[in-house]
C-alpha cells in the first residue's frame, strides 16, 4: 500500500480514521485501477467528428425549439376558445422543454462521449484535526476564556443567560399575541341556527316546506339569513345541515329527541365530527351518510351514529319543526358543538345559548 | 505573449481582477479539478436539487399574477371558463384562473411548477433510499443525513402550503382537516387553530399568511439546507461505490471542470426539460374543476398531494373508538395517533438511524466506501420495512380510487391495510433480510468456484465435471472487498473482584441491539478459504490458462 | 378404423365427451329453438299492453306480478313513474342480472320501443316523473356556471368534481358520467336509482337541472383540458403515480445513461 504519511492525521492512541480492515492480514488485496477502455472518438479523428456533428446537431436542435418557444409566444394570443390557451401552452412548452432538453442531452453526450475519461485519482484525508491543530486550538478557546474573566463568575453568567432568553420574547409575544384574532374560542359552540331560524336550500338560499322534502331525498341545508351575512364562510362552515326523509317507520329515534325529526324527516350537521370536512354521500338505500375524506359512515336512520371509520361521535342533530307559514325551521342551535372534537368541547356543552353570546 | 488571442486575454483579465480582489486563483485550484466519482445513483440528490431550481424559477413566474387575498371577487361574465363567469370566489382563486387563461404560458408555468414539486418530493425520497441503502449516513455524514432528512420535511411543508394556496375546494377542504388535526391537540388545540387562521375557520387570514410562508420562510430554510448540503459533500468528498482501484482512502472519478460541468449542468437541462414537457402536456392541478372554497362542497377522491397520502392514509386506516373524555376534556387519541403519533415514529426513525447504528457497530471510523446493501441484511431489512409502512399508508390513503378502478370495497381495503400496516413491515423485513443473505450466500460460491461456464469434461477416469471460470482479481474485488461487521462483544457482568461493573446493564442492551443487526451475517471469503476450497481436488477448477485456452479450442473445433 | 372406435367405446374419458355433445347439441337446440324476444310494431300497437307483457316476462319475477314490489328482493315500482323506467332500462341496469344494491351499467336489454312500452306500463300504475322532452335536457339552454355551484353542493362528493366517479361504502360506487346521455343525468336526479338520493324538482328546479347538465357536457368538450391530457381526472393520486412513472422513470433513465460508459 502507499504510504500515506502525508494525508495520515496524527492520532495520539495510533488510531486511523480512515483505516478499514486494511490490518486484517487475511484479506484479499485491492487489484488497482483496470484498464482504461478506449471509445470510438479516442481511437480516431473520424470518431471524434462523428461526435461533434451529433453533439452539433443537438445544440441546433435545442435553438430551433427555444426560437419556437418564442414564436410561440407570440403566434397564439389568449382569445375566448379553450383551444387558444392549449395551443399557447403547447407551443411555448414543448419549445422551452425541447430547448432545455437538447442543451442537456448535447452536453451529457459530450462528456460521456468527446470528453476525456481517464479516471482521476484523489486523496482523502480525514476529518478529524491533527492532535497539534487540537491542542492549538483548545488554547486559543481557553486564551479567549481566559481574557473574557468569566471564570468563576456564575452570577455574571446567570446573568448573560437570563437576558438573553427572555428579551426574543418582546417579539414573539406580539407576534403570536396578533396572529390569533380576539382568541374567542367559545365561538366555535355556537352555530347561526337558532330558534325560528328557517332553514334555506345551498347555495341560492330557497326557503324549504316539508312537503318539498320526498322521501329519498337529500337536501343541503344552510340557515336562512346566513348569505350575505357579515363573517360567512365562517358560520357557514359550522351551519351547513344535511336533511333527508325517510319512512318514520326506518327511523330509530332516542325518547328525547322524538321531537327533533318532522314526519321522517331529519336534520344533522354536515361536519364531521372526525377532522371536519362536509360529510355529505347519502347512500338512500341503506341510511348511511359517508364522509370522503376518511371514511367515517354515519347511519342517519339512528341517531347519525358512527358505523365504520375514525370518527367517534355521532353527527350533532338539529331540532326542526315547522313553523306558522309552514316553513321548516330550527327549534334551537345545536345541543352540543360541531365539528371535530376540541379538548375543552364537553365543557360547551352546557353553556346557554343565548342572543348576546351569539352576537360578535 | 504575442500569441495570446482576445479572447484569452479578456479571460486572464477577468481572472486577475478576481484573483486580486477576492483570491479566486486559490479557489480555483482547489475546486476546478476536483475528483467526482461517477454512478447514475448520485445524480438522484441533483433531480431534486434540479427540481428545486426549476420551482424557484416558475414559482417567481406565479408570484408576478397570483394575488394572495381573500377578499371575495366575482369573476367577469366573459371570461374562461365558462362554468366560473360570474361566480363568487376570493382573489386568490380569481388571480389563479386570471394567469391560467388570460397570461400566455401562465398555465404552462403553473403546470410545470406542480409537476416540480411531485418531482422534488419524489426524488428526495429515491435519494434518500438510496443513500440508506448503501449506507452513505456513516461517520462522517450523520449529519448530512440530518440536513437532508429537514430538507424533506421542509419540502412536505412547502408542497402544502403551495397547493392551498389557490384556496380550491381540494386543498381548502386540506386545510379544514388540518384545523381538525390542530383542534384535537390537548389544552391548546384550539388556541393553535385561532393563531393559525387568524380566528375561526376559513377566515380571512390563512392564505396570505400561507404564501409568506411559501415564498419567503420555508424557501429561505431550504435554500440554506441545501447549502449546508451541498458543502458538507465538497469537505467530505463524495462517497464511491466498491470496485478495483477505490478504497476509503481516495476518491476514484473524473474531474469537476469539464467532466461534471457538463454532465451535472447538462442533467438540469435535462430535468428542466422533462418538466416543461410534461407540464405543457400533462394536466395537473384544474382548480377551476374543483371550484373556489366554500365549506359545503367536497369532491370525491379528495386527497393531498402524493407525498402527503401517507398522512392521509394514517388518518383513514384509525379506527375511531380510542376518543376519551376525562374529567370533562376530550382526549381524541383518534385523530393524535394518526397524525402526530404514526408519522412522528416513522419519521424519528428515520432522523435517529445512523446514530442507532452507529451505537450498534461501536465503528468510530470513517466511511467513504459504500455498500453494497446485501452485505447488510438488517440495515436493508429495516429499510425496506420502513419503505413498506409508508406504502402502504400512502396506498391506504387513495383507498377510495383503489376500491373504484378494482372494484373492492372501501371498508375491505381498510380492513386489510389496518392489518397490513402492521404484518406488511415485519413480513418484508424478513424477506428482504433473507434474500440479502442468501445473495451474500451466492456471491461466496461464485468467489469459491468461479463462473459456471456450461461447459461439461468428462476425464479418462469417467468422471464428469462441470469446468467453472475462476474470477479475475478484479471481479473478485467487488465480492470480497467488504468489511465483515460482528457483533459488540461484552465483557464480564464483574470485574476482577466481584463487584458489579456500572455499565453493564447498558453494555448488555447495546450488544442485543448489535446482534440484531451482525449476528446473521455471511462473512466474504478470505485467501485462506478460496485456497482451502482450491484443495478439495485439482479438477474442480481448471486453474492454468493454457488448459483454458486448450478447452476454448476444443470446444470450438469440435463445433 | 371400426376397431379403434370400438376401442374408444371403452376409453374411460368417453363419457366425458359424450356430455360434450349432449352439452353442445341442448345448446345448439336453443340457440335456434328460442322464443325471440317479442318485436313490437310501434305503429298500432298498445304501448301499455305490451309493456305489461314485457314486465311480466322479464320483471315480475323480482318486482312482483302487479309491480307491487317484493321484500328484501326488489322495490314496488308504483309511482316511479316512466323516467325511472327508462333511466334502468335504457342503460341496461336492469334486468339485474344479481339482486345487490349496486346495479351497475350493462349490456342494454331491451330496444328503444319495449324501453318506452316497459315505461308506460308503469307509469300507468300510478302517477310518477316522466321522461323529460328534448327541450328540457338541451344543454345549450342551460347556465354552466350555474350548474357548477348546484352540481358541486349536491353531486360531486360521490361523483367527483367533473364526474369521473367516486367509491361509496361497501363496494358500492357512484359511476362516472362521462358517458350519460342528458336525458341519463336529468332522470337519475329525478328519480334517485339505487343508492343515489333523489333530487325532485323542488329542490333541484329542472331549469337547475339543465345546468347541471350544461356543466358535465361542458367538461366533456374536445379541448376541455387546456392544460393537456386529464390523467382520468381523478385528482391528486393520478397525478402523484404518473409523476413517479413518468417523471422520476424518465430522469432515472436519463441517470443511467450519463453514468453509462460511452462506447
Amino acid at each position: 500500500m502507499s504510504d500515506h504519511s502525508k494525508t495520515d492525521v496524527v492520532v495520539h492512541d495510533g488510531s486511523d480514521p480512515l483505516s478499514v480492515g486494511e490490518k486484517d492480514l487475511d484479506r484479499f488485496p485491492n487489484p488497482g485501477l483496470p484498464e482504461h477502455k478506449h471509445r470510438l472518438s479516442d481511437e480516431s479523428e473520424a470518431g471524434a467528428k462523428r461526435v461533434e456533428r451529433q453533439i452539433v446537431i443537438l445544440f441546433v436542435l435545442s435553438l430551433l425549439a427555444s426560437i419556437g418557444g418564442v414564436v410561440g409566444y407570440f403566434v397564439f394570443p389568449l382569445d375566448a376558445t379553450l383551444g387558444s390557451v392549449r395551443a399557447s401552452t403547447l407551443s411555448i412548452g414543448l419549445g422551452l422543454g425541447v430547448g432545455m432538453l437538447g442543451i442537456g442531452v448535447a452536453a451529457v453526450h459530450w462528456a460521456k462521449a468527446l470528453m476525456s475519461d481517464v479516471e482521476q485519482v484523489d486523496e482523502r484525508h480525514a476529518q478529524r484535526s491533527d492532535d497539534a491543530t487540537r491542542a492549538d486550538a483548545i488554547q486559543a478557546l481557553k486564551d479567549g476564556a481566559d481574557d473574557s474573566r468569566i471564570a468563576r463568575r456564575p452570577v455574571l453568567k446567570g446573568a448573560l443567560v437570563s437576558a438573553v432568553a427572555v428579551a426574543p420574547l418582546a417579539f414573539v409575544v406580539p407576534l403570536v399575541g396578533n396572529l390569533g384574532g380576539d382568541w374567542n374560542v367559545r365561538k366555535f359552540r355556537y352555530t347561526m341556527w337558532g330558534p325560528g331560524v328557517r332553514l334555506a336550500r345551498d347555495p341560492d338560499g330557497g326557503l324549504i316546506r316539508p312537503e318539498q322534502v320526498t322521501i329519498g331525498s337529500v337536501w343541503h341545508v344552510i340557515p336562512d339569513g346566513l348569505l350575505g351575512s357579515e363573517h360567512m364562510l365562517e358560520e357557514k362552515a359550522k351551519a351547513v345541515v344535511l336533511m333527508v326523509r325517510m319512512n318514520p317507520s326506518e327511523l330509530t329515534e332516542a325518547p328525547e329527541r322524538a321531537d327533533w325529526s318532522w314526519d321522517g324527516i331529519v336534520a344533522y350537521s354536515k361536519v364531521c365530527t372526525h377532522v371536519g370536512c362536509p360529510v355529505a354521500l347519502y347512500e338512500q338505500q341503506t341510511h348511511h351518510l359517508l364522509c370522503p375524506c376518511h371514511q367515517s359512515t354515519f347511519d342517519v336512520s339512528d341517531g347519525a351514529k358512527v358505523v365504520f371509520g375514525p370518527a367517534k361521535r355521532a353527527l350533532p342533530q338539529l331540532p326542526i319543526t315547522v313553523d306558522d307559514e309552514g316553513y321548516l325551521v330550527a327549534q334551537s342551535d345545536f345541543h352540543e358543538m360541531v365539528g371535530p372534537s376540541t379538548w375543552e368541547r364537553e365543557r360547551y356543552s352546557d353553556l346557554p345559548v343565548s342572543d348576546e353570546e351569539k352576537a360578535h | 505573449m504575442s500569441t495570446t488571442t482576445p479572447l484569452a486575454k479578456a479571460a486572464g483579465g477577468t481572472a486577475d481582477f478576481f484573483d486580486t480582489r477576492v483570491g479566486a486563483g486559490k479557489m480555483v485550484k482547489e475546486f476546478a479539478r476536483k475528483v467526482f466519482p461517477d454512478h447514475w445513483s448520485f445524480l438522484l440528490g441533483e433531480i431534486a436539487l434540479y427540481s428545486f431550481v426549476v420551482l424557484l424559477l416558475t414559482g417567481t413566474f406565479l408570484t408576478m399574477f397570483f394575488v394572495p387575498s381573500m377578499t371575495e371577487v366575482h369573476y367577469p361574465e366573459d371570461a374562461l371558463p365558462v362554468a366560473m363567469r360570474g361566480v363568487e370566489m376570493s382573489e386568490a382563486f380569481a388571480s389563479t384562473l386570471n394567469m391560467s387563461f388570460h397570461v400566455r404560458g401562465g398555465l404552462l408555468m403553473r403546470q410545470i411548477h406542480h409537476w416540480a414539486a411531485l418531482l422534488f418530493m419524489a426524488s428526495i425520497v429515491t435519494h434518500m433510499m438510496r443513500v440508506f441503502f448503501t449506507g452513505a449516513f456513516r461517520k462522517p455524514r450523520e449529519l448530512n443525513w440530518v440536513v437532508g432528512f429537514t430538507i424533506l420535511i421542509l419540502g412536505l411543508a412547502a408542497g402544502f402550503t403551495g397547493y392551498s394556496l389557490p384556496d380550491d375546494v381540494l386543498s381548502g377542504n386540506g386545510l379544514r382537516i388540518t384545523d381538525g388535526v390542530v383542534k384535537s391537540i390537548p389544552v391548546i388545540g384550539s388556541y393553535m387553530s385561532f393563531m393559525i387562521f387568524g380566528g375561526e375557520f376559513p377566515g380571512t387570514e390563512i392564505i396570505p399568511r400561507l404564501f409568506t410562508a411559501h415564498i419567503l420562510l420555508v424557501p429561505a430554510l431550504i435554500l440554506a439546507l441545501i447549502a449546508v448540503h451541498l458543502v458538507l459533500i465538497v469537505v467530505h468528498k463524495h462517497t464511491q461505490y466498491p470496485g478495483p482501484g477505490r478504497s476509503n482512502r481516495n476518491v476514484v472519478g473524473y474531474p469537476l471542470f469539464p467532466v461534471y460541468v457538463a454532465k451535472a449542468g447538462g442533467f438540469f437541462f435535462v430535468v428542466f426539460g422533462v418538466l416543461a414537457i410534461m407540464g405543457a402536456t400533462l394536466a395537473i392541478n384544474s382548480v377551476w374543476a374543483y371550484g373556489p372554497y366554500d365549506p359545503s362542497p367536497v369532491g370525491a377522491g379528495a386527497q393531498p398531494d402524493w407525498y402527503m397520502l401517507f398522512l392521509e392514509g394514517s388518518l383513514r386506516l384509525m379506527p375511531g373508538a380510542p376518543e376519551f373524555v376525562i374529567a370533562g376534556y376530550t382526549l381524541s387519541l383518534n385523530v393524535l395517533i394518526p397524525a402526530v403519533v404514526v408519522p412522528g415514529v416513522l419519521f424519528t426513525a428515520l432522523a435517529v438511524y445512523p446514530f442507532l447504528e452507529a451505537w450498534a457497530t461501536g465503528d468510530k471510523r470513517e466511511h467513504h466506501v459504500l455498500d453494497r446493501p446485501r452485505n447488510v441484511p438488517t440495515r436493508t431489512g429495516v429499510g425496506v420495512a420502513i419503505l413498506t409502512a409508508f406504502i402502504i399508508l400512502v396506498l391506504a390513503g387513495s383507498n377510495d380510487i383503489l376500491a373504484t378502478h378494482f372494484n373492492l370495497s372501501i371498508n375491505s381495503i381498510t380492513w386489510v391495510f389496518r392489518f397490513l400496516f402492521f404484518a406488511g413491515p415485519v413480513i418484508a423485513f424478513i424477506v428482504t433480510k433473507r434474500l440479502c443473505l442468501a445473495l451474500q450466500r451466492r456471491d461466496r460460491e461464485l468467489v469459491l468456484h468461479g463462473h459456471e461456464t456450461g461447459r461439461v469434461v468428462r476425464f479418462a477416469s469417467g468422471e464428469y465435471i462441470e469446468v467453472h471460470q475462476p474470477l479475475t482479481d478484479h471481479e473478485r474485488w467487488l465480492l470480497v472487498g467488504h468489511e465483515p461487521v460482528r457483533p459488540l462483544e461484552i465483557g464480564p457482568g464483574e470485574n476482577e473482584r466481584g463487584v458489579a461493573r456500572p455499565a453493564y446493564k447498558k453494555a448488555v442492551r447495546r450488544s442485543k441491539v448489535s446482534n440484531f443487526f451482525f449476528a446473521d451475517r455471511v462473512e466474504p471469503v478470505t485467501p485462506s478459504e478460496l485456497a482451502a476450497s482450491h484443495g478439495h481436488g485439482e479438477h474442480d477448477e481448471i486453474e492454468s490458462a493454457e488448459s483454458n485456452e486448450g478447452l476454448l479450442t476444443n470446444a470450438s473445433t469440435r463445433g | 378404423m371400426v376397431k379403434a372406435l370400438a376401442s374408444a367405446r371403452r376409453h374411460r374419458f368417453a363419457p366425458v365427451v359424450l356430455m360434450l355433445f349432449a352439452l353442445l347439441a341442448v345448446g345448439g337446440i336453443y340457440a335456434v329453438a328460442a322464443p325471440q324476444a317479442a318485436v313490437a310494431d310501434s305503429a298500432s300497437q298498445d304501448d301499455v299492453t305490451e309493456g305489461e307483457k314485457l314486465f311480466q316476462a322479464n320483471c315480475a319475477s323480482c318486482h312482483g306480478p302487479s309491480a307491487e314490489g317484493r321484500t328484501d328482493v326488489a322495490p314496488s315500482l308504483i309511482g316511479v313513474g316512466a323516467a325511472s323506467v327508462h333511466f334502468q332500462v335504457s342503460t341496461g341496469r336492469m334486468p339485474m342480472a344479481a339482486n345487490a344494491p349496486q346495479a351497475p351499467e350493462k349490456g342494454v336489454q331491451f330496444s328503444t320501443e319495449q324501453t318506452a312500452q316497459l315505461a308506460a306500463y308503469v307509469a300507468s300504475l300510478a302517477p310518477g316523473p316522466a321522461i323529460p322532452d328534448a327541450e328540457q335536457v338541451d344543454p345549450a339552454l342551460g347556465d354552466a356556471a350555474n350548474g357548477m355551484l348546484v352540481f358541486r353542493t349536491n353531486c360531486a362528493m360521490c361523483h367527483n368534481a367533473v364526474g369521473a366517479g367516486g367509491a361509496l361504502s361497501e363496494g358500492k360506487y357512484a359511476p362516472s358520467l362521462f358517458n350519460s346521455t342528458p336525458t341519463e343525468i336529468y332522470e337519475a336526479m329525478l328519480t334517485g336509482p339505487q343508492s343515489m338520493p333523489v333530487f325532485n324538482d323542488e329542490n333541484i328546479t329542472p331549469e337547475a337541472k339543465r345546468d347541471v347538465i350544461a356543466y358535465l357536457m361542458e367538461q366533456r368538450a374536445d379541448d376541455s383540458s387546456p392544460g393537456g391530457a386529464n390523467l382520468g381526472a381523478i385528482g391528486p393520486v393520478s397525478e402523484g403515480m404518473w409523476v413517479w412513472i413518468i417523471g422520476m422513470g424518465a430522469l432515472i433513465g436519463a441517470s443511467v445513461w450519463i453514468g453509462a460508459k460511452s462506447s
